[in-house]
Protein backbone atom coordinates (compact mmCIF):
# COMPACT_ATOMS: atom_id res chain seq x y z
CA UNK A 1 0.00 0.00 0.00
CA UNK A 2 1.43 2.90 -1.02
CA UNK A 3 1.84 6.59 0.40
CA UNK A 4 -0.70 7.94 -1.98
CA UNK A 5 -3.59 6.21 -0.62
CA UNK A 6 -6.22 8.31 0.34
CA UNK A 7 -7.87 5.73 2.51
CA UNK A 8 -6.21 2.57 3.93
CA UNK A 9 -7.19 -0.02 6.36
CA UNK A 10 -6.05 -2.97 7.85
CA UNK A 11 -6.86 -6.02 9.34
CA UNK A 12 -10.20 -4.54 10.29
CA UNK A 13 -12.85 -6.52 12.62
CA UNK A 14 -16.05 -5.03 13.16
CA UNK A 15 -19.14 -6.42 14.77
CA UNK A 16 -22.98 -5.83 14.59
CA UNK A 17 -24.44 -6.11 18.02
CA UNK A 18 -22.80 -9.70 19.47
CA UNK A 19 -22.01 -11.28 16.03
CA UNK A 20 -18.86 -10.89 14.15
CA UNK A 21 -19.30 -9.04 10.45
CA UNK A 22 -15.49 -8.17 9.14
CA UNK A 23 -12.90 -10.63 9.70
CA UNK A 24 -9.98 -8.60 9.23
CA UNK A 25 -10.05 -6.51 5.94
CA UNK A 26 -7.39 -4.80 4.08
CA UNK A 27 -8.74 -1.87 2.27
CA UNK A 28 -7.29 1.05 0.26
CA UNK A 29 -8.00 3.95 -2.04
CA UNK A 30 -6.13 5.67 -3.53
CA UNK A 31 -6.38 9.70 -5.11
CA UNK A 32 -9.42 9.60 -7.50
CA UNK A 33 -10.15 5.93 -7.95
CA UNK A 34 -13.01 3.80 -8.33
CA UNK A 35 -13.43 0.90 -6.32
CA UNK A 36 -16.68 -1.04 -7.07
CA UNK A 37 -17.63 -2.77 -4.19
CA UNK A 38 -19.47 -6.05 -4.21
CA UNK A 39 -21.25 -9.46 -2.62
CA UNK A 40 -24.51 -10.61 -1.64
CA UNK A 41 -26.45 -9.33 1.15
CA UNK A 42 -24.93 -9.58 4.37
CA UNK A 43 -22.03 -9.99 3.15
CA UNK A 44 -20.19 -7.10 5.57
CA UNK A 45 -20.43 -3.89 2.61
CA UNK A 46 -22.48 -1.71 4.49
CA UNK A 47 -20.79 -2.31 7.72
CA UNK A 48 -17.21 -2.08 5.88
CA UNK A 49 -18.46 1.59 4.82
CA UNK A 50 -19.68 2.12 7.96
CA UNK A 51 -16.69 1.42 10.21
CA UNK A 52 -14.44 2.86 7.72
CA UNK A 53 -16.48 6.20 8.37
CA UNK A 54 -16.69 5.80 11.83
CA UNK A 55 -20.01 4.95 12.21
CA UNK A 56 -19.21 1.71 13.41
CA UNK A 57 -16.73 1.04 15.81
CA UNK A 58 -13.45 -1.32 15.01
CA UNK A 59 -13.24 -3.62 17.33
CA UNK A 60 -9.03 -4.39 15.59
CA UNK A 61 -7.35 -3.26 13.09
CA UNK A 62 -6.52 0.22 11.83
CA UNK A 63 -7.77 3.26 9.13
CA UNK A 64 -5.72 5.79 8.21
CA UNK A 65 -6.67 8.81 5.97
CA UNK A 66 -3.34 10.55 4.50
CA UNK A 67 -1.64 8.52 6.46
CA UNK A 68 -2.69 9.58 9.52
CA UNK A 69 -4.87 7.17 12.33
CA UNK A 70 -8.23 7.71 12.47
CA UNK A 71 -9.84 4.57 13.45
CA UNK A 72 -12.57 4.98 15.29
CA UNK A 73 -12.81 8.83 15.34
CA UNK A 74 -15.84 10.80 15.32
CA UNK A 75 -17.45 10.40 12.23
CA UNK A 76 -17.68 14.19 11.99
CA UNK A 77 -13.63 14.27 12.17
CA UNK A 78 -13.44 11.78 9.45
CA UNK A 79 -16.17 13.84 6.75
CA UNK A 80 -14.19 16.65 8.14
CA UNK A 81 -11.01 14.94 6.46
CA UNK A 82 -12.99 14.71 2.93
CA UNK A 83 -14.72 11.66 3.27
CA UNK A 84 -18.55 11.87 2.30
CA UNK A 85 -21.59 9.03 2.67
CA UNK A 86 -24.24 8.49 0.42
CA UNK A 87 -26.05 6.01 2.55
CA UNK A 88 -28.23 3.42 1.63
CA UNK A 89 -32.18 4.16 1.94
CA UNK A 90 -30.72 8.09 0.99
CA UNK A 91 -30.48 9.34 4.70
CA UNK A 92 -32.46 12.61 3.31
CA UNK A 93 -33.78 14.75 6.05
CA UNK A 94 -36.79 14.43 5.54
CA UNK A 95 -37.94 17.72 8.23
CA UNK A 96 -35.92 20.37 6.03
CA UNK A 97 -36.51 21.09 2.45
CA UNK A 98 -34.46 20.62 -0.56
CA UNK A 99 -32.37 23.83 -0.22
CA UNK A 100 -31.78 23.23 3.30
CA UNK A 101 -30.68 19.63 2.91
CA UNK A 102 -27.84 21.07 0.52
CA UNK A 103 -26.72 24.16 2.79
CA UNK A 104 -26.33 22.24 6.23
CA UNK A 105 -23.77 20.38 4.15
CA UNK A 106 -21.71 23.35 2.79
CA UNK A 107 -18.36 23.51 3.65
CA UNK A 108 -15.03 24.12 1.90
CA UNK A 109 -12.85 20.76 1.57
CA UNK A 110 -9.76 20.73 3.78
CA UNK A 111 -7.54 22.18 1.83
CA UNK A 112 -10.01 25.15 1.38
CA UNK A 113 -11.03 24.80 -2.19
CA UNK A 114 -14.54 25.14 -3.17
CA UNK A 115 -14.77 23.09 -6.67
CA UNK A 116 -18.77 22.44 -5.39
CA UNK A 117 -20.99 25.06 -4.58
CA UNK A 118 -24.46 25.20 -4.49
CA UNK A 119 -25.28 26.68 -8.17
CA UNK A 120 -23.18 23.86 -9.08
CA UNK A 121 -24.82 21.44 -7.58
CA UNK A 122 -27.65 22.41 -9.18
CA UNK A 123 -26.21 21.98 -12.19
CA UNK A 124 -25.39 18.74 -11.92
CA UNK A 125 -28.97 17.94 -10.58
CA UNK A 126 -31.43 20.30 -12.70
CA UNK A 127 -34.01 18.37 -11.43
CA UNK A 128 -33.27 19.20 -7.31
CA UNK A 129 -33.24 23.14 -8.54
CA UNK A 130 -36.87 22.85 -9.58
CA UNK A 131 -37.77 21.44 -6.35
CA UNK A 132 -35.90 23.64 -4.01
CA UNK A 133 -38.52 24.48 -1.82
CA UNK A 134 -40.07 20.86 -1.31
CA UNK A 135 -39.75 18.95 2.10
CA UNK A 136 -37.28 16.29 1.87
CA UNK A 137 -40.20 13.50 2.21
CA UNK A 138 -41.83 14.85 -0.93
CA UNK A 139 -39.27 13.42 -3.46
CA UNK A 140 -39.68 10.60 -5.29
CA UNK A 141 -36.56 7.73 -4.80
CA UNK A 142 -34.60 9.27 -7.95
CA UNK A 143 -34.26 12.82 -7.14
CA UNK A 144 -33.94 11.49 -3.03
CA UNK A 145 -30.45 9.94 -4.61
CA UNK A 146 -30.07 13.03 -6.55
CA UNK A 147 -30.13 14.99 -3.33
CA UNK A 148 -28.13 12.56 -0.87
CA UNK A 149 -25.42 13.03 -3.77
CA UNK A 150 -25.34 16.94 -4.04
CA UNK A 151 -25.11 16.75 -0.45
CA UNK A 152 -22.41 14.69 0.26
CA UNK A 153 -21.07 16.99 -3.21
CA UNK A 154 -21.74 19.85 -1.23
CA UNK A 155 -19.09 19.28 1.88
CA UNK A 156 -16.56 19.21 -1.14
CA UNK A 157 -14.94 15.48 -0.43
CA UNK A 158 -11.80 13.59 -1.88
CA UNK A 159 -13.92 10.34 -0.88
CA UNK A 160 -17.38 9.90 -2.02
CA UNK A 161 -18.87 6.67 -0.43
CA UNK A 162 -22.13 5.25 -1.73
CA UNK A 163 -23.75 2.30 0.00
CA UNK A 164 -26.29 0.91 -2.84
CA UNK A 165 -26.47 3.59 -5.35
CA UNK A 166 -29.28 2.75 -7.29
CA UNK A 167 -31.00 0.33 -5.43
CA UNK A 168 -35.09 0.72 -5.51
CA UNK A 169 -34.80 3.01 -8.62
CA UNK A 170 -36.91 2.47 -11.64
CA UNK A 171 -33.99 1.25 -14.64
CA UNK A 172 -34.14 4.80 -16.73
CA UNK A 173 -33.52 6.56 -12.71
CA UNK A 174 -30.89 3.99 -12.16
CA UNK A 175 -29.14 4.69 -16.04
CA UNK A 176 -29.07 8.46 -15.06
CA UNK A 177 -27.47 8.05 -11.62
CA UNK A 178 -24.63 5.81 -13.43
CA UNK A 179 -24.45 8.69 -15.39
CA UNK A 180 -23.76 11.81 -13.49
CA UNK A 181 -21.87 9.36 -10.91
CA UNK A 182 -19.50 8.70 -14.82
CA UNK A 183 -19.97 13.07 -15.17
CA UNK A 184 -18.57 13.16 -11.67
CA UNK A 185 -15.63 11.26 -11.95
CA UNK A 186 -14.40 12.41 -15.02
CA UNK A 187 -14.83 15.96 -13.46
CA UNK A 188 -13.59 14.78 -10.09
CA UNK A 189 -9.82 13.21 -11.57
CA UNK A 190 -8.64 16.26 -11.83
CA UNK A 191 -9.24 17.74 -8.17
CA UNK A 192 -8.29 14.10 -6.89
CA UNK A 193 -11.64 12.61 -6.07
CA UNK A 194 -12.09 8.95 -5.14
CA UNK A 195 -15.26 7.10 -5.08
CA UNK A 196 -16.01 3.86 -3.54
CA UNK A 197 -19.43 2.37 -4.58
CA UNK A 198 -21.75 -0.17 -3.59
CA UNK A 199 -24.13 -1.78 -6.04
CA UNK A 200 -25.59 -4.79 -8.01
CA UNK A 201 -25.32 -3.80 -11.16
CA UNK A 202 -21.81 -5.66 -12.18
CA UNK A 203 -22.04 -4.33 -15.32
CA UNK A 204 -22.70 -0.58 -14.39
CA UNK A 205 -20.35 -0.46 -11.77
CA UNK A 206 -17.57 -2.61 -13.43
CA UNK A 207 -17.86 0.12 -16.24
CA UNK A 208 -17.51 2.85 -14.01
CA UNK A 209 -14.42 1.05 -11.57
CA UNK A 210 -10.82 1.00 -11.73
CA UNK A 211 -11.02 -2.07 -9.42
CA UNK A 212 -13.45 -4.37 -7.76
CA UNK A 213 -13.77 -6.27 -4.39
CA UNK A 214 -16.18 -9.13 -3.59
CA UNK A 215 -16.54 -9.43 -0.30
CA UNK A 216 -17.82 -12.72 1.49
CA UNK A 217 -18.46 -13.36 4.97
CA UNK A 218 -16.46 -10.12 6.02
CA UNK A 219 -13.71 -11.54 4.08
CA UNK A 220 -12.30 -10.02 0.69
CA UNK A 221 -11.99 -12.95 -1.95
CA UNK A 222 -11.39 -11.50 -5.61
CA UNK A 223 -9.98 -7.95 -5.87
CA UNK A 224 -9.17 -7.02 -9.57
CA UNK A 225 -10.25 -4.91 -12.70
CA UNK A 226 -13.65 -5.57 -13.99
CA UNK A 227 -12.42 -7.43 -17.43
CA UNK A 228 -10.12 -9.99 -14.71
CA UNK A 229 -13.73 -10.77 -12.91
CA UNK A 230 -15.35 -11.65 -16.18
CA UNK A 231 -12.71 -13.72 -17.09
CA UNK A 232 -13.67 -15.69 -13.74
CA UNK A 233 -17.44 -16.58 -13.91
CA UNK A 234 -17.23 -19.21 -11.49
CA UNK A 235 -16.48 -16.82 -9.06
CA UNK A 236 -19.35 -14.48 -10.64
CA UNK A 237 -21.66 -17.51 -10.23
CA UNK A 238 -20.75 -18.06 -6.63
CA UNK A 239 -20.35 -15.45 -5.27
CA UNK A 240 -22.70 -12.70 -7.35
CA UNK A 241 -24.78 -14.76 -8.91
CA UNK A 242 -24.28 -13.67 -11.81
CA UNK B 1 -62.34 44.23 30.11
CA UNK B 2 -62.22 41.35 32.76
CA UNK B 3 -61.66 39.41 29.96
CA UNK B 4 -58.78 40.89 28.24
CA UNK B 5 -57.00 40.90 31.87
CA UNK B 6 -57.35 36.80 31.57
CA UNK B 7 -56.66 36.83 28.30
CA UNK B 8 -53.21 38.74 29.04
CA UNK B 9 -52.79 36.60 31.41
CA UNK B 10 -53.47 33.48 29.91
CA UNK B 11 -51.16 34.47 27.09
CA UNK B 12 -48.01 35.74 29.39
CA UNK B 13 -48.57 32.32 31.47
CA UNK B 14 -48.20 30.10 28.04
CA UNK B 15 -45.40 32.31 26.70
CA UNK B 16 -43.37 31.56 29.99
CA UNK B 17 -44.53 28.34 29.26
CA UNK B 18 -43.13 27.89 25.76
CA UNK B 19 -39.85 28.72 27.15
CA UNK B 20 -39.43 26.67 29.90
CA UNK B 21 -41.00 23.82 27.41
CA UNK B 22 -38.97 24.82 23.79
CA UNK B 23 -36.21 23.46 25.67
CA UNK B 24 -37.62 20.31 27.02
CA UNK B 25 -38.87 19.64 23.57
CA UNK B 26 -36.35 19.83 21.64
CA UNK B 27 -34.14 17.91 24.27
CA UNK B 28 -36.37 15.02 24.02
CA UNK B 29 -36.56 15.43 20.18
CA UNK B 30 -33.01 15.69 19.34
CA UNK B 31 -31.27 13.59 21.94
CA UNK B 32 -34.14 11.37 23.01
CA UNK B 33 -33.63 11.75 26.60
CA UNK B 34 -36.98 12.84 28.84
CA UNK B 35 -35.31 15.53 31.01
CA UNK B 36 -37.41 15.16 34.25
CA UNK B 37 -35.02 17.50 36.27
CA UNK B 38 -36.00 20.37 33.41
CA UNK B 39 -38.39 22.20 35.79
CA UNK B 40 -35.58 21.87 38.39
CA UNK B 41 -34.02 24.95 36.43
CA UNK B 42 -36.94 26.84 36.63
CA UNK B 43 -36.37 26.58 40.27
CA UNK B 44 -32.29 27.01 39.83
CA UNK B 45 -33.51 30.09 38.04
CA UNK B 46 -35.70 32.03 40.25
CA UNK B 47 -33.69 31.23 43.29
CA UNK B 48 -30.57 32.24 41.62
CA UNK B 49 -32.23 35.56 40.80
CA UNK B 50 -33.66 35.81 44.55
CA UNK B 51 -30.07 35.42 45.91
CA UNK B 52 -28.39 37.77 43.29
CA UNK B 53 -30.72 40.49 43.09
CA UNK B 54 -30.30 40.49 47.13
CA UNK B 55 -26.81 40.77 47.06
CA UNK B 56 -26.75 43.13 44.13
CA UNK B 57 -30.30 45.13 44.50
CA UNK B 58 -30.40 45.17 40.88
CA UNK B 59 -33.14 42.52 38.90
CA UNK B 60 -31.45 43.52 35.72
CA UNK B 61 -28.07 41.95 37.08
CA UNK B 62 -29.50 39.16 38.68
CA UNK B 63 -31.49 37.65 35.63
CA UNK B 64 -28.42 37.53 32.61
CA UNK B 65 -26.36 36.65 35.60
CA UNK B 66 -28.39 33.73 36.88
CA UNK B 67 -29.19 32.39 33.25
CA UNK B 68 -25.70 32.38 32.35
CA UNK B 69 -25.04 30.43 35.65
CA UNK B 70 -27.58 27.93 34.64
CA UNK B 71 -25.98 27.43 31.06
CA UNK B 72 -22.83 26.82 32.59
CA UNK B 73 -24.07 24.30 34.87
CA UNK B 74 -26.49 22.90 31.86
CA UNK B 75 -23.41 22.31 29.98
CA UNK B 76 -21.40 20.55 32.99
CA UNK B 77 -24.29 18.13 33.33
CA UNK B 78 -24.29 17.39 29.88
CA UNK B 79 -21.06 16.53 29.07
CA UNK B 80 -20.50 14.52 32.62
CA UNK B 81 -23.58 13.02 33.07
CA UNK B 82 -26.51 13.59 30.72
CA UNK B 83 -24.64 12.38 27.45
CA UNK B 84 -24.19 8.92 28.67
CA UNK B 85 -27.82 8.59 28.60
CA UNK B 86 -28.29 9.04 24.71
CA UNK B 87 -27.94 5.19 23.92
CA UNK B 88 -30.04 4.26 27.33
CA UNK B 89 -32.92 3.37 28.07
CA UNK B 90 -36.15 5.38 29.10
CA UNK B 91 -35.88 4.14 32.42
CA UNK B 92 -32.41 5.27 33.03
CA UNK B 93 -33.04 8.67 31.80
CA UNK B 94 -36.18 8.70 34.27
CA UNK B 95 -33.93 7.25 37.11
CA UNK B 96 -31.09 9.32 36.76
CA UNK B 97 -32.92 12.90 35.85
CA UNK B 98 -35.35 12.06 38.98
CA UNK B 99 -32.12 11.81 41.22
CA UNK B 100 -31.09 15.60 39.79
CA UNK B 101 -34.19 16.84 40.86
CA UNK B 102 -33.72 15.33 44.31
CA UNK B 103 -30.12 16.85 44.37
CA UNK B 104 -31.24 20.34 43.28
CA UNK B 105 -34.00 19.95 45.71
CA UNK B 106 -31.37 19.21 48.64
CA UNK B 107 -29.18 21.67 47.40
CA UNK B 108 -31.56 24.04 47.41
CA UNK B 109 -32.45 23.44 51.08
CA UNK B 110 -28.96 23.30 51.94
CA UNK B 111 -28.25 27.00 50.56
CA UNK B 112 -31.56 29.08 50.69
CA UNK B 113 -33.57 26.90 52.84
CA UNK B 114 -37.28 25.65 53.07
CA UNK B 115 -38.82 29.11 53.51
CA UNK B 116 -41.08 30.98 50.26
CA UNK B 117 -39.36 34.31 49.28
CA UNK B 118 -40.18 36.85 47.53
CA UNK B 119 -38.43 38.76 44.56
CA UNK B 120 -39.41 42.83 44.24
CA UNK B 121 -40.64 43.93 41.34
CA UNK B 122 -37.74 46.57 39.24
CA UNK B 123 -38.68 50.05 40.47
CA UNK B 124 -38.93 51.42 36.14
CA UNK B 125 -41.73 48.35 36.39
CA UNK B 126 -43.60 49.02 39.14
CA UNK B 127 -46.70 50.42 38.17
CA UNK B 128 -49.85 49.23 36.63
CA UNK B 129 -51.92 50.54 33.85
CA UNK B 130 -55.41 51.44 34.77
CA UNK B 131 -58.17 49.68 32.51
CA UNK B 132 -60.95 50.60 34.65
CA UNK B 133 -62.22 52.74 37.52
CA UNK B 134 -61.28 49.03 39.25
CA UNK B 135 -59.31 47.40 36.96
CA UNK B 136 -55.82 47.68 36.19
CA UNK B 137 -52.82 45.67 35.12
CA UNK B 138 -49.34 45.07 36.01
CA UNK B 139 -46.57 46.29 33.32
CA UNK B 140 -44.31 43.83 34.82
CA UNK B 141 -46.32 40.98 33.47
CA UNK B 142 -46.50 42.99 29.62
CA UNK B 143 -42.76 43.29 29.96
CA UNK B 144 -42.80 39.47 30.91
CA UNK B 145 -44.70 39.08 27.91
CA UNK B 146 -42.57 41.01 25.30
CA UNK B 147 -39.25 39.41 26.70
CA UNK B 148 -40.79 35.80 25.96
CA UNK B 149 -42.28 36.94 22.33
CA UNK B 150 -38.95 38.39 21.51
CA UNK B 151 -36.76 35.05 22.59
CA UNK B 152 -39.17 33.07 20.53
CA UNK B 153 -38.81 34.90 17.53
CA UNK B 154 -35.06 34.65 17.94
CA UNK B 155 -35.85 31.20 18.77
CA UNK B 156 -37.71 30.56 15.51
CA UNK B 157 -35.49 32.75 13.45
CA UNK B 158 -31.73 30.54 14.62
CA UNK B 159 -34.23 27.40 14.05
CA UNK B 160 -35.65 27.78 11.13
CA UNK B 161 -33.53 30.90 9.32
CA UNK B 162 -29.70 29.87 10.08
CA UNK B 163 -27.47 27.14 9.30
CA UNK B 164 -26.71 26.42 13.03
CA UNK B 165 -30.89 25.60 13.04
CA UNK B 166 -30.78 23.11 9.72
CA UNK B 167 -27.68 21.29 11.50
CA UNK B 168 -30.18 21.50 14.66
CA UNK B 169 -32.81 20.27 12.52
CA UNK B 170 -30.85 17.37 10.50
CA UNK B 171 -29.45 16.36 13.90
CA UNK B 172 -33.01 15.90 15.17
CA UNK B 173 -34.02 13.89 11.71
CA UNK B 174 -31.38 12.04 11.83
CA UNK B 175 -28.32 12.13 13.91
CA UNK B 176 -25.92 9.97 12.67
CA UNK B 177 -26.41 11.13 8.99
CA UNK B 178 -25.38 14.72 9.94
CA UNK B 179 -22.82 13.30 11.46
CA UNK B 180 -21.51 11.67 8.29
CA UNK B 181 -21.76 15.00 6.90
CA UNK B 182 -19.51 16.83 9.58
CA UNK B 183 -21.65 18.12 11.66
CA UNK B 184 -19.93 17.58 15.67
CA UNK B 185 -23.13 15.58 17.46
CA UNK B 186 -21.10 15.90 20.85
CA UNK B 187 -20.86 19.68 20.74
CA UNK B 188 -24.35 20.07 18.91
CA UNK B 189 -26.11 18.24 21.93
CA UNK B 190 -23.83 19.96 24.57
CA UNK B 191 -24.68 23.39 23.21
CA UNK B 192 -28.70 22.27 22.73
CA UNK B 193 -28.99 21.05 26.01
CA UNK B 194 -27.48 23.86 27.71
CA UNK B 195 -29.52 26.54 26.12
CA UNK B 196 -32.34 24.45 26.82
CA UNK B 197 -31.07 25.11 29.86
CA UNK B 198 -30.81 28.08 30.30
CA UNK B 199 -34.28 29.20 28.33
CA UNK B 200 -35.90 27.51 31.52
CA UNK B 201 -33.85 28.81 34.36
CA UNK B 202 -34.24 32.65 32.13
CA UNK B 203 -38.56 31.86 32.61
CA UNK B 204 -37.82 31.15 36.61
CA UNK B 205 -35.51 34.49 36.39
CA UNK B 206 -38.22 36.69 34.62
CA UNK B 207 -41.02 35.14 36.49
CA UNK B 208 -39.26 35.03 39.88
CA UNK B 209 -41.23 38.53 40.71
CA UNK B 210 -44.57 37.55 40.25
CA UNK B 211 -44.48 33.88 41.31
CA UNK B 212 -43.24 33.16 44.51
CA UNK B 213 -40.03 31.67 44.86
CA UNK B 214 -40.63 28.19 47.29
CA UNK B 215 -39.40 24.70 46.77
CA UNK B 216 -40.67 22.25 44.96
CA UNK B 217 -41.82 24.91 42.25
CA UNK B 218 -39.87 23.36 39.46
CA UNK B 219 -41.79 20.17 39.63
CA UNK B 220 -45.30 21.69 39.53
CA UNK B 221 -44.40 23.60 36.09
CA UNK B 222 -42.43 20.24 35.01
CA UNK B 223 -45.75 18.38 34.67
CA UNK B 224 -47.69 21.12 32.61
CA UNK B 225 -44.39 20.93 30.48
CA UNK B 226 -44.77 17.48 29.78
CA UNK B 227 -48.11 18.39 28.41
CA UNK B 228 -47.15 20.94 26.11
CA UNK B 229 -44.82 18.62 24.76
CA UNK B 230 -47.13 15.58 24.47
CA UNK B 231 -49.43 18.31 22.79
CA UNK B 232 -47.23 20.14 20.61
CA UNK B 233 -45.61 16.80 19.93
CA UNK B 234 -41.68 15.94 20.35
CA UNK B 235 -39.50 17.60 19.00
CA UNK B 236 -41.04 20.49 17.29
CA UNK B 237 -40.49 24.29 18.48
CA UNK B 238 -43.93 25.61 16.57
CA UNK B 239 -46.02 22.88 18.33
CA UNK B 240 -44.77 23.44 21.71
CA UNK B 241 -45.89 27.60 20.89
CA UNK B 242 -49.00 26.59 20.16
CA UNK B 243 -49.35 24.18 22.91
CA UNK B 244 -48.09 26.76 25.46
CA UNK B 245 -50.80 29.37 24.20
CA UNK B 246 -53.46 26.60 24.12
CA UNK B 247 -52.83 25.73 27.88
CA UNK B 248 -52.59 29.10 28.83
CA UNK B 249 -55.88 29.71 27.56
CA UNK B 250 -57.48 26.43 28.67
CA UNK B 251 -55.93 27.04 32.60
CA UNK B 252 -56.85 30.40 32.53
CA UNK B 253 -60.59 29.64 31.06
CA UNK B 254 -61.00 27.08 33.11
CA UNK B 255 -60.40 28.78 36.60
CA UNK B 256 -63.06 31.50 35.45
CA UNK B 257 -65.99 29.29 34.15
CA UNK B 258 -65.55 25.93 36.33
CA UNK B 259 -63.14 26.85 39.12
CA UNK B 260 -63.79 23.55 40.70
CA UNK B 261 -62.69 21.63 37.92
CA UNK B 262 -59.87 24.04 36.68
CA UNK B 263 -57.36 21.21 37.44
CA UNK B 264 -58.66 19.11 34.73
CA UNK B 265 -59.15 21.87 32.09
CA UNK B 266 -55.39 21.36 30.79
CA UNK B 267 -55.53 17.26 30.73
CA UNK B 268 -59.00 17.72 29.23
CA UNK B 269 -57.36 19.41 26.60
CA UNK B 270 -54.69 16.73 26.10
CA UNK B 271 -57.13 13.87 26.08
CA UNK B 272 -58.88 15.20 23.43
CA UNK B 273 -55.63 16.05 21.03
CA UNK B 274 -53.91 12.62 22.03
CA UNK B 275 -57.00 11.26 20.18
CA UNK B 276 -56.89 13.67 16.97
CA UNK B 277 -53.81 13.85 16.59
CA UNK B 278 -51.70 11.60 18.73
CA UNK B 279 -48.31 12.92 16.75
CA UNK B 280 -49.09 16.19 18.15
CA UNK B 281 -49.54 19.42 16.84
CA UNK B 282 -46.37 20.00 15.31
CA UNK B 283 -45.72 16.84 13.80
CA UNK B 284 -46.46 15.14 10.88
CA UNK B 285 -48.31 11.82 11.08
Amino acid sequence: MSAANLLEARGLHSYYGASHILHGIDFAVGTGEVVGLMGRNGMGKTTLLRTLLGLVPARQGEVRIDGRIMTNAAPHRIARQGVAYVPEGRGIFANLSVRENLLMAARPAADGNTLWTFERVLDTFPRLAERLDHGGQQLSGGEQQMLAIGRALMTNPRLLILDEATEGLAPLIAREIWRILDRIRASAIAAGVAIVVVDKNFAALSAIANRNLILVKGRIVFEGSGSELKAQPELMQQHLGI
Amino acid sequence: MFYLIQLLNAVQYGLLLFLLSSGLTLIFGIMGVINLAHGSFYMVGAYLTYWLSKMTGSLWFAIPIGTAIAFAIGLLLETTIIRRLYRRDHLYQVLLTFGLILVFEELRSIFFGDEVHGVAVPEVLNFSIPLTETLSYPVYRLFITAVCLAIAALLYFVIHKTRAGMMIRAGNSNPEMASALGVNIPLLFAAVFAVGIALAAFAGAIAAPVTSVAPGMGNQVLIVCLVVVVIGGIGSINGAMIASLLIGLADTLGKILAPEYSGVAVYLLMAAILLWRPQGLGNKS
